[in-house]
């Protein structure tokens, strides 16, 4: 197996949850006690009441694309290799977040359900990445 | 408060971007040739300037910026400072110069950005979103964004491919009136634009802005100076400024902008309509860009701004001339000098000195400066008196 060259997240204290819960294959997200809203990147407090009363919980996975390109020219020799499906996905639970769409080409159109699913790039780092419901 | 006519533009410098630049160029040796011509176009002597807003160069960042340059360029200021709003830094240096000459702080600010296409040793920090949560699924460089919002407005009102690509072929018309223009040999059409290679779905090559290096500089004054200045002055009349995100993932809409509270606030301080404004300068590091500005800055309705650019022609001669030095889709991207050149077209043209592609009667206007990812935005109005 050739190696994986593309970058990996660094996980941080306020990100490590998210991450090792990837590597379980589960998607979960910080949730705001004070203002219920759920928040995606993490953070230390809730960006929309400061809140830092926050708490994991696993959500659904699913979503609906919001956009995507088709990058055919990538900015990096990282991901020059071929081309590849860049998209934010708006979760069931509310937060958008930016990853990758696995689909053929011509079946992608924005608003198109969509599941999360995860992908083990190395033995320490899983990307959640999407896929058509 | 209002900056209403408490500043004016009074003289302007740029030199023509380089694909490659000349071996021994530095950012601050451009900056040192800028400052000397900016000098002279405005009748002033360095000891006059006593104000410094500059842009962090890619090519050489550092700390505690603008004195190291200021000690090169024998600047004695009274306020220093790096602006660092992206794309948007030269229009937001415009309004905080107005801002100290209307505190009583200063008299004559430059403003002055320089780069050469090439990284520095930059100073990314270890601990970044970018780094995390966007870099590991490809969404580097600014292509990406753009290509997303693009997807998404064709999406949510039906845009089509040509009416981007107008915005090129209209823009260009305008480059092969400007000598400083990068790309001002041949006209393009829509079909050149829409042919050329597909670079990140839907934007093609023509719709994207190439780097190169160069530089630009403004000196903004007090109403005492610019009244006994060499060239007509250009008012600051309004000016805005919004940001509400970094990631375009996490903006409230790919479509809504922050540019429509910039805009706003810049109309409101200026007391005037949008029929008033002779010609817009808005940014343009993509085709797309224009368009959501046009419509979020209020010359259409929001999500017609497709048709709109199709009904009116964006030339120097047109009925809504748009970027007449050719955007920076002709003109090139010389870093922020890239952002600067829609400033020094406004200035140039409101001060009668648009030459080939001068703007009949232009007396009102609008510019627009784009930072990130649709991100900084700072509207500006500027005027000449009559």
């Amino acid at each position: 197996m050739s190696e994986y060259t593309k970058p990996l997240p660094r996980p941080t204290a306020t990100s490590r949850p998210f991450w090792d819960a990837a590597k379980r294959h589960e998607l979960m997200l910080q949730r705001c006690r004070v203002c219920n809203r759920f928040i995606y990147y993490p953070r230390d407090r809730c960006p929309n009441c400061l809140s830092d009363r926050l708490e994991w919980q696993k959500v659904s996975g699913r979503g609906t694309l919001y956009s995507y390109t088709i990058v055919r020219r990538a900015a990096t020799r990282s991901f020059a290799d071929k081309p590849y499906v860049l998209a934010i996905v708006e979760l069931d639970e509310g937060p958008r977040m930016t990853t990758n769409l696995e689909a053929p080409v011509d079946h992608i159109k924005i608003g198109m359900p969509v599941v999360a699913y995860f992908d083990d790039v190395t033995p320490d780092h899983t990307l959640v990445k999407f896929r058509p419901a | 408060m209002s900056l209403k006519r408490k500043a004016a533009a009074i003289g302007i410098a740029e030199v023509k971007p380089w694909k490659e630049p000349p071996p021994d160029l530095t950012p601050l040796k451009l900056m040192a040739q800028l400052t000397a011509q900016v000098l002279d176009d405005a009748g002033l002597e360095k000891k006059d300037l006593d104000g410094f807003l500059v842009g962090m160069p890619f090519a050489d960042p550092g700390m505690l910026y603008p004195a190291s340059a200021c000690e090169v360029l024998g600047i004695n200021p009274r306020m220093l400072n790096v602006v660092d709003i992206g794309g948007a830094t030269p229009a937001g240096m415009i309004w905080r110069a107005a801002a100290a000459i209307d505190a009583g702080m200063c008299r004559a600010v430059l403003c002055i950005v320089a780069d050469l296409n090439k990284l520095g040793d930059q100073r990314v920090p270890v601990v970044s979103v970018q780094r995390e949560f966007e870099s590991p699924y490809g969404n580097i460089g600014a292509n990406c964004g753009y290509a997303m919002i693009a997807h998404r407005h064709m999406y949510e009102y039906g845009t089509k491919p040509e009416q981007m690509a107008k915005i090129a072929v209209d823009q260009r018309t305008n480059a092969l009136r400007n000598p400083l223009a990068t790309f001002n040999d041949k006209p393009l059409t829509i079909e050149d634009v829409l042919n050329s290679r597909m670079i990140v779905d839907p934007l093609h090559l023509f719709e994207i802005v190439s780097p190169c290096s160069g530089g630009a500089a403004v000196i903004v004054a007090s109403p005492e100076i610019a009244k006994r200045a060499k060239n007509p002055p250009v008012w600051l009349l309004g000016a805005g400024e919004y940001s509400n995100h970094a990631s375009i993932t996490y903006a409230p809409s790919l479509t809504d902008s922050p540019i429509k509270p910039a805009a706003d606030l810049a109309f409101e301080m200026a007391g005037v309509e949008r029929k008033d404004i002779d010609l817009v300068c808005p940014y343009d590091c993509y085709t797309i860009t224009v368009l959501i500005t046009l419509e979020d800055a209020g010359f259409c309705k929001k999500g017609q701004g497709g048709p709109f650019v199709m009904e009116h022609n964006l030339t120097y001669a047109g009925d809504f001339p748009c970027n007449t030095h050719g955007g920076q889709l002709s003109f090139g991207q010389p870093g922020l000098g890239g952002g600067m050149s829609h400033v020094t077209e406004a200035i140039r043209q409101l001060m009668g000195r648009g030459d080939q592609r001068q703007v009949r009667n232009a007396a009102l206007a609008y510019v627009n400066g784009n930072g990130g990812i649709m991100s900084e935005q700072v509207s500006l109005i500027l005027e000449r008196r009559a």
